[in-house]
């Protein structure tokens, strides 16, 4: 009954914002060379592989479930794009659709065990992160797949006026998938999804094809995910990415997306990633230890989902 | 003891909920509490039960003042809510659901033994001599689980218990046996809140009577010095339109027509439903009702027999389907089924209409809004903004919502299933009013409902049904409450 969860959530937003800066002001005190374009560029560089992924993750939250084989899934896609540019035709290409083609493998393996099979996602794509995991180490042989032509490395390394392909790759992942969740039908699907599947599914969404499709995704992604790593390595490795995923729901969560589903933004998605993401650059640049880091790094963690706890139990009260 | 809140103020962000409500509640009476939704029943059960702080205003418990921080204050002061949506732990038996927190030990371990013992004492004082404490709750029926949940109450020594909209889950043989529990309670001395939107029930088991509107306080007084009429008036502030709206013309071609369908508990039902007439589909709780109305919106698979659709084979595999038919559903819990609460009007009218309001996946936006605004706007919702979350709305206007989604589709079979539970009575006028003007208008209308007289109010023909089989069919000339309920309760008495 209050002003509108709309409202809430914009502020919501925003403190994010005001966080980040905050963040920002207070490590060009302490920490020597944050405060510089190059610095800057090199947060987002740094942040970019998790963007992506956090795009497709964002998704996957909002019909209240959960992906945890991203991580692997880039390892994977990262070793097959490898594979694929090794032949030496088209490399650049070849990589890219066998990525995003394995990557898409996964998510028709994740979605078919979620959506229909209505095994848990927590464990069906558990299952998942451990079973790409030994996939690529199997196809590599264990070894990092190295010494590409050098268009593989174009994706990962090229620079365009000043600003990496890696984040253009991600600016881009995110205006597609922000538009996609606010503007088409199968965006506003999604959030019905989360928010209420039973009432959606009796107002004739089909819950089960949306979500299928939402896990399709959100491995097709972490394909892109993954060979924009390994494009950046210049190598597919099989032990890569290890424990992205949780990066990258971190992010999200941050973010302001609900766990529970049904809320959240791609717009708060890329915030939490650059708060993450400078957090973790100006502690490095203040040379605080790096297990003092993750420790921040948990905190901040806590704090987010306290906060997301506390504006949902005020919009409850209303 | 008796309990006094005296010029509550309770504000929330952009709405006065309460403002300066005084209530008294004394041993061995049934306070009844009655107001439209959004009058501040459930703002002034909260505070009393501990669950919200008053901004102004004081609580007194047989004089002195008392201040709740948390609902565990209020049961330590002897004050206990019944809730609407119970909370029980299902997994747990009965008797460690009355006794939860409050285990009998013996040195550090749970009594089981005495902890049986004594649920069975305070099940055998309420009369269930039937309930067996050792049962898992949730194998239990709704009316056992309340049961259980007063039980819980009264084993805590309540002195106050609140009660909101007890019967609305309950079928009638189990809100005669309430009624017998809550006499039985107020004589032993307890106070007795009881809220609801039934007037008959109010005035079987109520001797006084608190209205509510707007967050204020109408009128406090002895329910024998009040007519029904006067309440209704003091509910809504203007005098209703007395009985339901009837038929104009003759009914209109056959629509939706059932042969020997069984689904779920429902077994070889057949029916017919025609243009420009409401039929009422009655029967217990548990007769299968609202199962055969899942399978004609494709939302219940159909084992056997067949429909048929304006002639044609109807053979829905989902809701989608039977939607894109022109068949619409009202479920039953608007909360759990029918709305995306946290989404907005807009998104809530507009969600099976979304493929049409597209071009290419993408929604346009301001066919959207003028489609949802011409239906919502047509159906008087009461909102500043398409834009609010349908949880910010009253029950009525939640209903309304849910019914413009199906007139935006221009759906012509409309099944509602207990259209009008839980809605004030200003918001049930508005409603039939919408059902049959939608009838008027073409549609077949098939209304779910547990309340007898309301069914046989709307209904232009009636179905009953008994354990899973349709038992009888009534013209509305022929259909008195007597007939009716002998058929949904099998009673060979003759009518």
């Amino acid at each position: 009954m209050n002003g509108s969860s709309v409202r809430w959530h914009r502020i919501a937003d925003y403190m994010l914002v005001v966080a980040t800066v905050a963040e920002a002001v207070v490590f060009s005190a302490i920490a020597p060379g944050f405060f510089s374009l190059a610095n800057a560029v090199n947060v987002l560089l740094s942040v970019a592989v998790t963007g992506i992924l956090a795009v497709g993750m964002t998704a996957v939250i909002l019909t209240a479930g959960i992906d945890l084989s991203v991580g692997s899934v880039v390892a994977l896609t990262g070793v097959a794009g490898a594979m694929a540019a090794a032949h030496g035709f088209m490399p650049a290409t070849m990589a890219l659709i066998a990525a995003v083609l394995v990557g898409t493998a996964t998510g028709v393996v994740n979605g078919t065990l979620t959506a229909y099979l209505e095994v848990p996602a927590f464990i069906s794509t558990l299952a998942m992160l451990t079973i790409a995991r030994g996939l690529a180490f199997i196809v590599s042989g264990g070894r990092s797949i190295g010494d590409l032509p050098s268009s593989f490395g174009a994706l990962g390394r090229a620079v365009l006026l000043g600003i990496p392909a890696p984040v253009l790759v991600m600016a881009a992942v995110m205006l597609v998938g922000s538009f996609v969740l606010r503007r088409t039908v199968f965006g506003r699907h999604i959030y019905a999804i989360g928010g209420n599947t039973e009432a959606a599914w009796l107002a004739g969404v089909n819950t089960k094809r949306v979500i299928w499709w939402v896990y399709v995704l959100n491995g097709a992604l972490a394909g892109i995910g993954g060979l924009t790593l390994a494009s950046r390595l210049g190598a597919g490795v099989p032990n890569a990415g290890q424990q992205y995923e949780l990066d990258v729901i971190a992010a999200v969560v941050v973010g302001g997306t609900s766990l529970f589903g049904g809320r959240g933004t791609i717009a708060g998605t890329l915030w939490g990633t650059v708060f993450i993401g400078v957090l973790t650059n100006g502690l490095n640049l203040a040379n605080v230890d790096p297990y003092v880091q993750k420790i921040a790094l948990g905190v901040v963690i806590v704090l987010a989902v306290i906060g997301d706890e506390i504006s949902r139990r005020k919009r409850a009260a209303g | 003891m008796q309990l006094a809140a005296e010029a509550l103020v309770k504000r929330y962000p952009g709405v006065l909920a309460l403002d300066g409500v005084g209530i008294v509640v004394r041993g061995g009476e049934v306070h009844a509490v009655a107001g439209e939704n959004g009058a501040g029943k459930s703002t002034l059960m909260k505070i009393l039960s501990g669950a919200a702080r008053p901004d102004a205003g004081t609580l007194t418990i047989d004089g002195s003042i008392v201040r709740f921080e948390t609902p565990h204050d209020a049961q330590a002061a002897g004050i206990r809510m019944i809730h609407q949506e119970l909370s029980l732990v299902p997994e747990l038996s009965v008797a460690e659901n009355i006794f939860l927190g409050a285990e009998p030990r013996r040195r550090g371990v749970v009594d089981r033994e005495q902890q049986t013992r004594d649920a069975r004492a305070v099940l055998d004082r309420l009369g269930q001599t039937s309930l067996d404490p050792g049962a898992r709750v949730a194998t239990l029926s709704l009316a056992a689980r309340q049961m259980t949940e007063i039980a819980k109450a009264v084993a805590a020594r309540a002195q106050v218990l609140i009660m909101d909209e007890p019967t609305a889950i309950l079928a009638q043989a189990e809100t005669d046996a309430l009624f017998r529990v809550i006499a039985q309670l107020r004589d032993e001395g307890v106070a007795v809140v009881y809220i609801s939107h039934r007037l008959d029930e109010i005035f079987r088991v109520a001797s006084w009577i608190t209205v509510l509107r707007d967050g204020r306080l109408v009128t406090t007084a002895a329910l024998g010095g009040l007519s029904r009429s006067e309440i209704v008036r003091f509910m809504v502030g203007r005098e209703l339109a007395t009985g339901y709206p009837r038929r104009t013309g003759e009914p209109g071609a056959e629509l939706l027509r059932l042969d020997g369908v069984s689904t779920g508990p429902v077994r070889d039902a057949s029916l017919v439903l025609r243009r420009k007439e409401i039929v009422a589909l009655v029967g217990l709780i548990g007769s299968g009702r609202t199962e055969l109305a899942l399978a004609m919106f494709g939302a219940a698979p159909i084992r056997a027999g067949a429909m048929r659709l304006d002639g044609a084979s109807f053979q829905p595999r989902s809701p989608r389907d039977a939607i894109d038919a022109g068949v619409a559903l009202l479920p039953e819990d608007r909360k759990r089924q029918g709305l995306v609460l946290m989404g907005a009007i807009r998104e809530n009218v507009s969600l099976p209409s979304l493929p049409e309001l597209a071009r290419a996946g993408l929604v346009d936006r301001v066919r959207e809004r003028a489609g949802v605004t011409r239906w919502v706007e047509a159906l008087a919702v009461r909102t500043p903004s398409l834009d609010r979350p349908a949880r910010q709305l009253s029950g009525g206007n939640q209903q309304k919502v849910v019914l413009a989604r199906w007139m935006l589709r221009h759906s012509r079979v409309l099944l509602f299933d207990e259209p009008t539970r839980g809605i004030d009575v200003g918001a049930k006028a508005e409603i039939y009013a919408l059902m049959r003007r939608l009838a008027d208008d073409g549609a077949a209308i098939l209304m779910i409902s547990s309340d007898l007289p309301e069914a046989l109010g709307m209904a232009d023909r009636l179905i009953a049904m008994r354990n899973g089989r349709v038992v009888g069919e009534l013209s509305r000339d022929e259909a008195t409450q007597d007939r009716v309920a002998a058929l949904i309760l099998g009673e060979s008495a003759a009518a």
